[in-house]
């Protein structure tokens, strides 16, 4: 049975649900016991679920030293940019320690981070920092978009073997979505068509994935039929499930709120240019955030992300119908 | 491997458990001075930190540990890997690269992990073991287990903004993590004294009230005694605590490295201050060993450390598929 939830209550049920099937699964971070998170230290107690200091790489450490011995750690940072503070720990050492021990370990960890937060909250906190992790070999990284998602790509994180840095992004926060009930598990490396469609094919990720149905939606009253692909994990990454529909569709547009040199777009532009040149009947267009920090100012936030209307003006432009410029 | 596993280690370093203890140093010193030349033969192939000088601390800690105990290095990994039973021709086999390598080829020197002897791993940024450690203790804590984690790190790690905040959560949580400091006086190329005021490592943590001592941890007798004390507590519940082991690293920070930046010590100096012969001239003098037990210990190190290098030359290097298939569990 599915139910209307808010995207945040959904990643919350899988937490739940996953440490209530599993005594393994640990909760660490800060505020824990003063936030929405303090339903599960009454729960599943204060061992289990622990406030952590403002010591962000010594609480992804620790989970990486909990994850050898056994255990699988959800890591709460809040904001994602707080896991720059710790990035030897993220990249250098939880991804790393199964292969430079030649398989002996693995290290199944999960790092929440909420990301995107384009309110005014300005030039640390609304980072769509996703980009610079799916290259990283050893980490797996989630994005999901539907509150259904949420919840199963969460369990699936907690079950994976791996570390998984888990994106969520803050303005989908409160949107409902039909999430069901009990165990939910989402593959990860599995794309959803979102939306089928014959002429051009849209990638969106995340949060971009409502600006780009926003957008198939104007382009569909002009009489454009778009497809619209949420690749929901960006490491594994299905490019299979892409390429399918670039094969079908012959028109690529990316849109992505990274900074454009910074953006999983960039990656995935590259891999079709690379494997599926042949099938592209117009260049590859990607809708990306500016390459800038994102300013507080409403207009200028506005300015440097994407939105519906660059996407059908980026649409328009692969399509030939429009010379305007994305 | 006297003490490991079949009973508590005993408090007091001496008799047949002290030329087990010299045998593993000469293991360890005997291995390094050879994989040194192996490196120069360009037969070791990438970067290595040697621990020559160092070896009383590694050899009067690990041998007290169990299995179950996770213990963390860093880039100068060799010593604490083998006193903590990995084989040596599996880790000469690592060293070189090969398929029979601890870990398969893929770490090499400075990511040295046996996981069947809870050596858990070894990270080559400065310090980044140490949160990890943090972890294993708190998951001992977690299982009601009565296991340990040991990290150890030099001086030059304390500095990091993630030492002290692992000190902070262990002292918070009261976890079995016993810090384990080799304090040789430099961190990478610079004296300490060009990176701090406090010269003692066990001073920097003193406003925690954790369990703190410094001892000369070129006395691997003082070491053991010290570490001993430690372990006790932390199996009975306490921690963490923290062992500052004063030494000396002879070499360079790095094979290769041609050390300018410091006077090297005289012969006679350092003869009085190598915790390898001190621990030979203390056990013959206080009839622990004979001349000639020692000496045996020596050469049958020297007799491990060839047949490990024979071991390793003759394993195949890894097939290239290893590259993408142990990314992922």
């Amino acid at each position: 049975m599915a139910r209307e939830l808010p995207y945040i209550v959904a990643i919350n049920e899988a937490i739940h649900v996953e440490m209530a099937r599993d005594d393994r699964v640990l909760f660490f971070g800060q505020n824990m016991a003063n936030t929405e998170n303090e339903p599960f230290v009454d729960a599943f107690g204060k061992d289990r679920v622990r406030v952590t200091p403002i010591s962000e790489t010594a609480e992804i450490g620790m989970a990486v030293g909990a994850a050898l011995a056994g255990y699988r750690p959800v890591v709460e940072l809040y904001m994602a940019e707080f896991m720059l503070v710790a990035m030897d720990q993220v990249v250098n050492e939880a991804p790393r320690f199964r292969y430079m021990s030649g398989g002996q370990v693995s290290v199944p960890l999960v790092l929440k981070a909420g990301y995107g937060f384009t309110a005014g909250w300005a030039g640390q906190h609304t980072g769509t920092i996703y980009g610079m992790f799916m290259g990283v070999p050893g980490l797996k990284v989630a994005v999901p978009s539907t509150a259904a998602d949420a919840k199963g790509l969460m369990a699936t994180a907690i079950r994976d073997d791996n570390p998984v840095v888990y994106f969520h992004h803050y303005l989908l926060t409160l949107e409902h979505g039909d999430v069901p009930e009990g165990e939910h598990v989402v593959p990860f490396g599995e794309a959803a068509v979102r939306r089928a469609g014959g002429e051009v094919t849209i990638v969106a990720i995340g949060a971009m994935v409502g600006t780009a149905l926003a957008a198939a939606e104007t382009l569909a009253g002009e009489g454009i039929d778009a497809e619209v692909i949420d690749p929901r994990t960006l490491a594994p990454l299905d490019l299979p499930r892409i390429l399918e529909s670039v094969e079908k569709t012959g028109r690529l547009v990316l849109v992505d709120q990274a900074t454009r040199h910074g953006s999983a777009s960039a990656v995935i532009a590259g891999e079709v240019a690379d494997a599926g040149f042949g099938a592209l009947k117009a260049p590859i267009k990607q809708v990306t955030a500016l390459d800038t920090t994102i300013a507080y100012s409403a207009p200028l936030e506005a300015y440097a992300l994407p939105d519906a209307d660059k996407v059908v003006g980026a649409v328009k432009q692969v399509l030939g119908s429009s010379a305007v410029a994305a | 491997m006297a003490g490991r596993d079949d009973q508590p280690p005993p408090a007091v370093l001496d008799g047949a458990l002290a030329l087990d203890v010299l045998a593993t140093m000469w293991r360890i010193r005997l291995f390094e001075e050879r994989v040194g030349q192996l490196k120069r033969a360009d037969e070791v192939h990438g970067l290595i930190h040697l621990s020559v000088g160092q070896e009383g601390v590694a050899a009067g800690v690990c041998p007290q540990l169990r299995d179950d105990d996770a213990v963390y290095s860093g880039h100068r990994a060799h010593g604490h890997a083998i006193a903590t039973g990995a084989a040596l021709d599996r880790t000469m086999a690592e060293l070189m690269g090969r398929e029979d390598g601890l870990c398969r080829g893929l770490g090499g020197s400075m990511h040295l992990v046996d996981v069947a002897r809870g050596f858990m791993g070894a990270t080559g940024v400065v310090g980044g073991n140490v949160p990890i450690a943090l972890g294993s203790a708190l998951a001992a804590r977690h299982r009601g287990s009565s296991a340990v984690a040991v990290a150890f790190f030099g001086d030059g790690a304390v500095q990091a903004g993630h030492f002290n905040e692992t000190v902070n959560l262990a002292t918070l949580w009261e976890l079995p993590l016993i810090l384990v400091c080799e304090n040789n006086g430099f961190a990478e190329f610079t004296p300490r004294s060009a990176h701090t005021k406090v010269e003692r490592v066990s001073d920097v943590v003193a406003p925690y009230g954790l369990e703190r001592e410094t001892v000369d941890g070129n006395d691997v007798v003082a070491v053991w005694a010290a570490f001993h004390r430690f372990l006790t507590a932390a199996r009975g519940g306490a921690g963490p605590m923290l062992l500052e082991c004063l030494t000396h690293r002879l070499r360079g920070h790095y094979e290769g490295d041609p050390a300018k930046y410091r006077e090297a010590l005289a012969k006679e100096d350092w003869q009085e201050k190598d915790p390898v012969l001190r621990l030979r001239r203390r056990g013959v003098g206080a009839c622990w060993f004979s001349e000639d037990e020692a000496a045996a210990a020596e050469r049958d190190a020297a007799a491990a450390v060839e047949a490990a290098v024979a071991f390793a030359r003759a394993s195949p290097f890894p097939p290239p598929g290893l590259a993408e298939e142990l990314v992922y569990a």
